[in-house]
């Protein structure tokens, strides 16, 4: 009985310390609700902090030694290299669908670089702004080879995998009335029982972004069993978003944005970027030899070196993330090759 | 009755030994054409399901991905030039839970024991043989700890020696967050702690804080007092009444709104609402306890002429907690597997760390084996918590029939 009595006085004032040490030493550090852009509050602090997706191959993935991979998070590190000179002063927060929002409203991250599609909504409703889209994704279809189907009106009866609660899903029902094909939505809550399902036949087509298709066909153990249509039934501009109203830091996150297109289309690569010449007087600007640009947008004036030479222009980037898992470059290369990247002039 | 009486009559008692195992199985698994037809049934049923696993497992597994990913399941994003805050903490733990055990001794050491099991099986782990050999001393700081107060005290140790190991693990832990978190420059923010690390850390936290909290609603709401007994009950009511994905949102999501000029950070809002949640369900378990208590135990407790406070320390509590342990370590291991629900809020605990692991484009749709590791973990967890309560009943001579 005399172990239990001290065990119990114990746990109580043990407790009673615990909360009032805690509050004292993790709690409640007052923030001052500072005006002012975001961009200043970044250099200030010294590191960016970017919302990513906690898991999308080649987007975003935690890596062996506990880094941040992929396609999003290169431009997140950009950002920091064009703003702080350091492409890895960043701090990435894994964030789920449903707060990616509220940790931008709230502060909690600057940037939000999580495969957010642009929408009317989202640039009006939901108080944040886009940057120019990174990636140009559209929702597709995957069925076995087998079955000889090419295009979407074929798959009258079908049943139909897809993701619960996505737009992919509402898409699905869209097209589907548009074009009077009978369907049956077989809806999953996430990738991993989707895509298995699909592989054991509980469902004869998956339908996602074409992106995740590729990436996941290239995981199966024979990816050329499954054939992806050729159709997009949606378009899904995804890409950087800051807080509404911020313009300086929208404008700074745009044209980072830019600057990896400009890149890729003059040739600047991460290798010949610190000696590259050109009489060019617009490169000349870019890289920093002439005019004020980085001044204008609140950087220094080497702000776009610094992108190139901690992450690499456009192309790099996608060769380096999506390539390996499969994804052709598509309609995501530069206009000068038919592809729907465009950089702002840098004048 | 004299003795040779008593020793034949214990003798006529014993069961007839069955000695071999075709007599057992004869007995127990072939007794009667049901018995026999059920044997069958089941040895063909245990027979495909153990082939497809095992087949998977042996053959077509590729278990690559766990080694590869270890130390991300263990510490997730955690940067691993900082690596040294988290074995700043184990050796620290390791040499207070050594201490303790030699103090304490008894349940204590069984504890302790149980913990130097979980350390060498973490070292058995094909991590770098760095991290094992850290593990194995860890261990072995426990044991030496351990002798050093064993061996060298033949007295009783003084009750001051105890009220300073006391006060050491009070304040070990705010030490602990703080050498996590660090300062300056090389901070590392919460968003980074990840894996087995994070899971650890909230069930512990979530388990120390919601029992005394739990506790003092629990007698708040058998208050005579109105304000305490209703203030107490709607608390309880209303957090029963919410699911704990629901509790966690909100933290997550509606304290900021709320609250746009308090900065509270990711992982303390998951550990309060965890700890909020818990603390419900643990007054409802305690207050089973409290009710089971007779009337005549007040009476007697203020017929020596102790005051309200003391009956509840000395003669109540003891006896209430003690009746719903069993209920109380449930209530824990529930806790310890909720944890994993803070994923939804985008915590990479090992669950949340598991998911980034199948994203990877290197391991991708190897989702089995991961998930299977993951289970395994928690397995290891959970069982030693029972395990552990099975010990505290033991040494309280619960039930010990």
């Amino acid at each position: 009985m005399h172990t239990y009595n001290h065990f119990v006085s114990k746990g109580t004032v043990k407790g009673c310390v615990f909360i009032a040490l805690f509050a004292i030493l993790l709690g409640v550090p007052l923030l001052a609700n500072a005006e002012g852009s975001v961009l200043d509050k970044v250099k200030e602090r010294g590191v960016l902090v970017c919302g990513v997706n906690a898991g999308l191959p080649g987007f975003s993935y935690p890596e062996q030694d506990g880094t941040w991979h992929g396609f999003d998070v290169d431009f997140g590190r950009a950002i920091a290299a064009a703003v702080l000179g350091d492409g890895s002063k960043v701090r990435f927060v894994p964030l789920k669908a449903a707060e990616r929002f509220t940790a931008l409203q709230t502060g909690e991250i600057d940037v939000l670089i999580r495969n957010t599609t642009w929408t009317l909504t989202r640039d009006t409703d939901v108080s944040t702004d886009f940057a120019p889209p990174t990636f140009y994704d559209g929702q597709g279809f995957m069925v076995p080879t087998e079955l000889g189907i090419t295009t979407i009106s074929e798959l009258a009866g079908a049943s139909i995998g897809v993701l619960s609660g996505s737009t992919t899903e509402l898409n699905l029902a869209d097209t589907m009335r548009a074009l009077g094909v009978d369907f049956n939505a077989v809806v999953f809550e996430e990738n991993d029982t989707l895509y298995g399902s699909y592989l054991e036949g509980r469902c004869d087509v998956v339908t996602s972004d074409k992106s995740q298709l590729v990436a996941r066909r290239q995981a199966f153990k024979e990816p050329g069993a499954h054939v992806i249509l050729e159709e997009t039934v949606s378009k899904e501009p995804l890409g950087p978003l800051t807080i509404h109203g911020d313009n300086k830091w929208n404008d700074a996150v745009s044209w980072v944005v830019y600057a990896t297109f400009f890149a890729e289309e003059h040739g600047i690569t991460q290798a010949n970027v610190a000696d590259f010449k050109s009489d060019n007087p617009e490169i000349q600007r870019f890289l920093g030899h002439s005019g004020d640009l980085g001044e204008k947008l609140g950087l220094s004036k080497t702000w776009a070196r610094q992108i190139i030479t901690a992450v690499g222009n456009y192309g790099e980037i996608f060769e380096r993330h999506l390539t390996p898992i499969g994804l052709p470059r598509g309609i995501n290369k530069p206009w000068t090759q038919g592809g729907l990247l465009y950089a702002m002039p840098f004048r | 009755m004299n003795m040779d009486e008593h020793t034949q009559h214990i003798e006529t008692l014993k069961p007839p030994a069955t000695q071999g195992v075709v007599p057992w199985m004869k007995e127990n698994l072939f007794s009667t054409w049901f018995n026999t037809l059920l044997t069958g049934l089941a040895i063909v049923f245990l027979y495909v399901i153990l082939k497809g696993i095992l087949t998977w497992v042996f053959t077509e597994a590729n278990w690559q991905v766990i080694p590869a990913n270890l130390q991300l399941f263990t510490v997730g994003t955690y940067p691993r030039a900082e690596i040294w805050r988290v074995w700043c903490i184990l050796t620290l733990l390791s040499a207070l839970v050594g201490i303790s055990a030699g103090i304490w001794r008894g349940l204590t050491f069984r504890v302790s024991v149980g913990i130097a099991c979980v350390l060498l099986c973490l070292a058995v782990l094909p991590f770098e043989l760095t991290t094992r050999a850290g593990f194995l001393g860890c261990a072995l700081l426990m044991a030496a700890a351990f002798s050093l107060i064993h061996f060298t005290k033949q007295w009783h140790p003084g009750s001051q020696l105890r009220h300073w190991i006391l006060g050491t693990w009070v304040l070990s832990f705010p030490v602990m967050m703080v050498t996590l978190h660090g300062f300056g420059e090389n901070a590392v923010p919460t968003t980074n702690w990840g894996g087995l690390l994070l899971t650890l850390i909230l069930a512990v936290v979530g388990i120390v804080l919601c029992f005394p909290l739990g506790v003092l609603l629990a007698i708040g709401r058998r208050s005579s007092l109105p304000a305490i007994k209703w203030a107490s009950t709607v608390y309880i009511e209303t957090i029963r009444g919410v699911p704990l994905i629901t509790i966690l949102f909100m933290a997550n999501l509606i304290i900021p709104i709320f609250l746009p000029d308090v900065e509270l950070d990711k992982v303390l809002r998951a550990m309060m609402g965890i700890t909020f949640f818990s603390a419900a369900y643990m007054a409802e378990n305690v207050r089973g306890g409290l009710q089971s208590i007779p009337r005549g135990q007040y009476e007697a407790a203020q017929a020596v002429g102790l005051n309200y406070r003391k009956t509840m320390q000395y003669i109540v509590l003891p006896q209430a907690l003690r009746s719903v342990i069993p209920t109380i370590v449930g209530q824990f291991i529930a806790l310890f597997k909720d944890t994993s629900l803070v994923t939804i809020i985008g915590l990479l605990d090992l669950l949340g760390i598991a998911r980034g692991v199948m994203s990877n484009p290197d391991w991708l749709g190897l989702q089995a084996e991961i998930y299977l590791f993951a289970a395994g973990i928690y397995f290891t967890f959970c069982y030693a918590m029972s395990y552990i309560s099975r010990q505290i009943e033991a040494a309280l001579g619960v039930d010990t029939d």
